[in-house]
């Protein structure tokens, strides 16, 4: 989706600032915030890429003026109700209705392995890439209003496919459906004048990762 | 993103009313532990983690024995997640990682425009203007002006590459090695690699060698 989430080339947002000896957690809420995430997640009701859409559809304004772990807590709110883990109601009261539940809340012994998993994304399925290194590519002008990795700033731009990183699930589809649709994962390489006009430098670059279902054959 | 007020809150925010967020955060909690979704001792287990356990020093480790062994620099290159992983440093944003070597002509800057992807097990997780809209925004039009306004002024002749993770591959820079380092050990050279030199937007510098 097109939504505020897709900062990339945007201007007016002011300098980076840069906090020197920066806590990890800046107030209690937002650890708490952070490790609910993980722990609700855990119990696999959704995955990454809906977790992101779900962030993603805070309205523009509300995202923009919030901090990062409002997003979290915004996200994590909708999935919870989405996936019925909790409903409307008890969000708004703050009490369960119901106290059964199916799933059993993760303990803390099984935190650890659960953080050191070794794959995710990556597939072992068998699927052809379309395109070889070195390859001109362009990437497809989309507008969806679901999820998207490409972001605006590559869409219909010239590329060159630089790696091939094997076979991903796709998260377009992934954050929608829930499915994997196994396809090739590259590192596409755009000049910066292609993406941004002759004032960028002539010798700089942006490397964006893309799936087979973002590209064409320039 | 509005920026954090760092003096206005500390972890004895709870000592006070509670407000906004963290008013909600609270609830949503009580809420969770209520239904029986979380167990408040597996969210201490999931902090502690990320407060005490898994950071940039893990990532330190890993250039510092690039630097100091050739034979595990070019395993690193070629397969970055295995040779990370004879630290035991794995896992969750981290299972698929690309390490992007800096060199005399060579600048790479890592970002994550769309939302705050971040090599966890090497990095612990990101800091506030990493995942801010000024970064987000202008590491990919303007990285030279972003690395000149954090101290590093690019020359003209030398290559900046961008790298923004769309997708689920997690990019750590191998920054240059100091000059001034020779001779040092593995614990030595970690010591002086910062956080901000591994997302690319800082170079190193050692001003007298360390005896």
């Amino acid at each position: 989706m097109n939504g505020a989430h897709d900062l990339g080339g945007m201007h007016g947002f002011g300098p980076v600032e840069v906090e020197e000896d920066e806590p990890v957690f800046h107030s209690l809420w937002e650890k708490r915030m952070f490790a609910l995430t993980l722990a609700s997640g855990f119990h696999g009701k959704w995955n990454i890429d809906m977790s992101r859409y779900a962030r993603e559809q805070m309205p523009p304004a509300e995202y923009l003026a919030t901090t990062y772990y409002e997003h979290w807590l915004f996200g994590l709110q909708k999935l919870l109700v989405e996936q019925e883990l909790v409903t409307a109601k008890e969000l708004q009261t703050g009490h369960a209705e119901a106290k059964e539940s199916a799933v059993r809340a993760v303990p803390a012994s099984e935190v650890d392995a659960l953080l050191r998993k070794r794959r995710a994304a990556r597939l072992d399925e068998n699927v052809p890439p379309r395109f070889r290194a070195g390859e001109q590519v362009v990437a497809r002008n989309i507008n969806p209003t679901g999820h998207t990795r490409l972001p605006r700033y590559a869409r219909d731009r010239r590329g060159v496919i630089e790696r091939d990183h094997g076979v991903f699930i796709f998260a377009d589809t992934h954050a929608m459906s829930r499915d994997k649709k196994p396809q090739h994962c590259y590192s596409v390489r755009f000049t910066a004048r292609e993406l941004w006009g002759t004032d960028a430098s002539a010798r700089d670059s942006v490397f964006v990762d893309l799936w087979d279902d973002h590209l064409d054959r320039a | 993103m509005s920026n954090h007020d760092h003096a206005a809150e500390d972890d004895h925010e709870h000592d006070r009313p509670l407000s906004g967020p963290a008013l909600r955060v609270k609830a949503l909690e009580s809420l969770l532990t209520e239904k029986g979704l979380v167990d408040p001792k597996a969210l201490d287990a999931l902090i502690d983690t990320y407060e005490t356990k898994v950071g940039p020093r893990n990532g330190a480790r890993v250039v510092a024995r690039a630097w100091a062994d050739p034979a595990y620099k070019e395993r690193l290159l070629a397969d970055a997640s295995a040779a990370i992983a004879e630290f035991g440093f794995f896992g969750r944003q981290g299972e698929d990682m690309v390490v992007l070597e800096n060199t005399p002509v060579l600048r790479n800057v890592v970002v994550c425009t769309l939302c705050s992807c971040y090599p966890w097990p090497v990095l612990g997780l990101p800091p506030v203007w990493y995942k801010s809209a000024p970064y987000r925004a202008r590491a990919v039009i303007d990285p030279r002006g972003v690395l000149k306004e954090l101290g590093t002024e690019v020359p003209d002749d030398v290559e900046v590459r961008v790298w923004d993770s769309t997708a689920e591959l997690r990019y750590l820079v191998l920054p240059a090695r100091p000059a001034g380092t020779e001779g040092w050990s593995e614990e030595q050279l970690a010591a002086i690699v910062t956080r901000d030199a591994m997302i690319g937007v800082a170079e190193l510098t050692v001003s007298a060698p360390e005896q």
